[in-house]
């Protein structure tokens, strides 16, 4: 039967590179993935694409693509990705000028495009899903709305002979469901062979996070390696059965427990994971070790897919203003209270206008709040102050990170390294579009 | 015992929605802690930070539960003001929930 290898090369925007390397040198692939757009990359994207029409693509593209390029091309490796975040066309042309500089020719670089609705939202009758408010009520407040794209413009594109593919928003699991339609020709109607493609896009799309990445707990679950951690491979045979694997001799561990883990991860009814292509069923889904690092999976299916496509909505928000301050030893906690007992007295006396405001001890309760952190009895011996606050402007913003570091001079004994941020904050929130309005379209280039 | 002896968990997050999947290490153990780790318990844990309700889905294939917490991301990953803004902690949080012992 015929069986493809596909690589994960990225979970994130600012993931490491060099596993993406040992992919394409030792992996035996013949598919790349990077899943780099998280939901407010694409917004903060389309602020840097207005400010420069060349830009808006993913930072860490040009790096990842001298890196892979050559061992890509050598091996007759295609590579898909949505660094295009919120400009694949700016980023197509940048990789072909890499390529070129490379001296790589004849590579033929797809962009896709039309993941971008912000018009249509704007202009139509659509409400936001979290608050059902009018779409159009936001206004000038509106920075970027775009459709989550399925497979099928990306499978069109590898038809066409595409050595890379660029996209901006596209499903995470559809950029590796992409090539296993392509390959073994799946019907876009096949929802139980979706079902199966889907999971395997779900298990890889957060590359380490199922090679044993996000998962060492030490004494109850030891990894070995996390300095040299391998990202994932997956083995694919045209009827939907797939095995989890990585790089002999990496880091990390593929088993049962860590796609046990990533199967879950960011899933709400596992028998209704909704995408553009496939509604799939992965509660009846099976792990079994097949050898050392080889985890089989089986059992995922699908249904019909959603009429409607989810769409990403960025919006300027707010503005977070912050300060941070530590003390350490004798007393260090009843000094870390005091001084957050200044600041908030501050605070009101100085008139700072803040929606929502929030003091915390790092060190002590900063992470699951007050009634989770008392058990543990013995005082730290280092405390970090820390406030932070949601203002309507920059300026307010920053009187809040003032107010923590005018401690070392106003506040408790023996305070240091303050630090304060002020920041303006773009948010996202979601629609659902009818899927015939977004209209996607790719633009072909050759390097 | 402590749920951490027998499980493992992980969190994920969209937007103010935060869910979190309890493994059992041996398959064997996944009815108790299907009896003992229920929506009640969990959305009592995290009575602090979650606003919203708290549904659990069970997938005995893997001997797993998932718990989906609504409200529960200081209004979403994008805006919150927490430290851990995507709520990747709440993990080890569940994991220190009692369970009794397995019937000898």
């Amino acid at each position: 039967m015929k069986t493809i290898r596909i690589g994960s090369g990225a979970g994130y925007s600012g993931d490491r590179i060099e596993p993406a390397v040992e992919l394409a040198e030792k992996g035996d692939i013949q598919y790349l993935v990077f899943e780099c757009l998280a939901e407010r990359t694409i917004a903060i994207a389309q602020g840097a694409r207005l400010k420069d029409p060349a830009q808006g693509y993913d930072p860490l593209l040009a790096e990842r693509m001298l890196a892979v390029l050559r061992p890509c091309h050598e091996k007759g490796i295609r590579i898909i990705t949505n660094m295009g975040a919120a400009n694949p066309a700016a980023a197509a042309a940048r990789v072909r000028e890499i390529a070129r500089s490379l001296g790589l020719g004849g590579l033929k670089i797809a962009a896709l495009s039309g993941d971008d609705v912000l018009e249509t939202l704007r202009s139509g009758d659509h409400r936001i899903e979290e608050t059902g408010a009018p779409v159009a009520a936001m206004a000038d407040r509106l920075v970027s709305a775009n459709a989550y794209l399925g497979a099928a413009p990306i499978v069109e594109a590898l038809k066409a002979g595409a050595d890379i593919v660029i996209t901006g928003r596209v499903a995470d699991p559809a950029l590796f469901l992409a090539p296993q339609i392509f390959e073994f020709g799946w019907s876009m109607e096949d929802w139980d062979r979706l079902g199966k493609g889907t999971v395997v896009g779900h298990l890889l799309e957060c590359a380490g996070q199922i090679t044993g990445g996000y998962f060492a707990d030490p004494s109850v679950k030891d990894v070995a390696g996390l300095a040299r951690l391998g990202f994932p491979i997956a083995e694919v045979t045209e009827d939907g059965g797939a095995v989890i694997t990585k790089v002999a001799g990496s880091g990390g561990a593929v088993t049962t427990a860590t796609c046990k883990e990533q199967l879950l991860y960011e899933i709400h009814d596992p028998a209704a994971y909704l995408t553009p292509d496939v509604v799939a069923d992965f509660s009846q889904v099976r792990f079994v070790q097949e050898g050392p690092d080889r985890v089989r999976v089986s059992g995922a299916t699908g249904r019909r897919r959603p009429e409607t496509l989810k769409v990403s909505v960025g919006y300027v928000d707010s503005f977070i203003g912050e300060g941070q301050i530590s003390y350490a030893g004798p007393g260090a906690v009843a000094r870390g209270r005091l001084a957050l007992e200044i600041v908030r007295e501050r605070l009101a006396l100085t008139g700072v206008e803040a929606t929502e405001l929030r003091f915390d001890l790092i060190g002590v309760d900063s992470i699951h709040g007050d009634a989770l952190s008392t058990a543990g009895g013995r005082e730290p011996y280092e405390v970090r102050v820390r406030v932070v606050g949601r203002t309507g402007s920059l300026k307010e913003a920053q009187r809040i990170g003032n107010e923590v570091e005018t401690l070392y001079t106003n506040g408790p004994a023996s305070g240091g390294g303050a630090t304060k941020s002020a920041k303006d904050i773009v948010a996202m929130l979601s629609a659902l579009l009818p899927r015939e309005l977004a209209k996607p379209a790719i633009a072909f280039m050759e390097a | 015992m402590k749920l951490r002896d027998i499980a493992h968990s992980r969190t994920g997050d969209k937007g103010d929605i935060s869910n979190i999947s309890v493994i059992a290490f041996d398959e064997a153990d996944y009815p108790l802690i299907e009896a003992h780790v229920t929506a009640e318990r969990v959305k009592a844990l995290f009575r602090e930070t979650v606003h919203g309700e708290v549904v659990r889905y069970e997938i005995p294939s893997i001997g797993a539960l998932n718990f989906v917490m609504r409200n529960a991301l200081g209004g979403g990953v994008t805006r919150s003001l927490a430290l851990d803004a995507h709520g990747k902690c709440l993990a080890s949080a569940l994991l220190d929930l009692d369970i009794p012992d397995r019937p000898v």
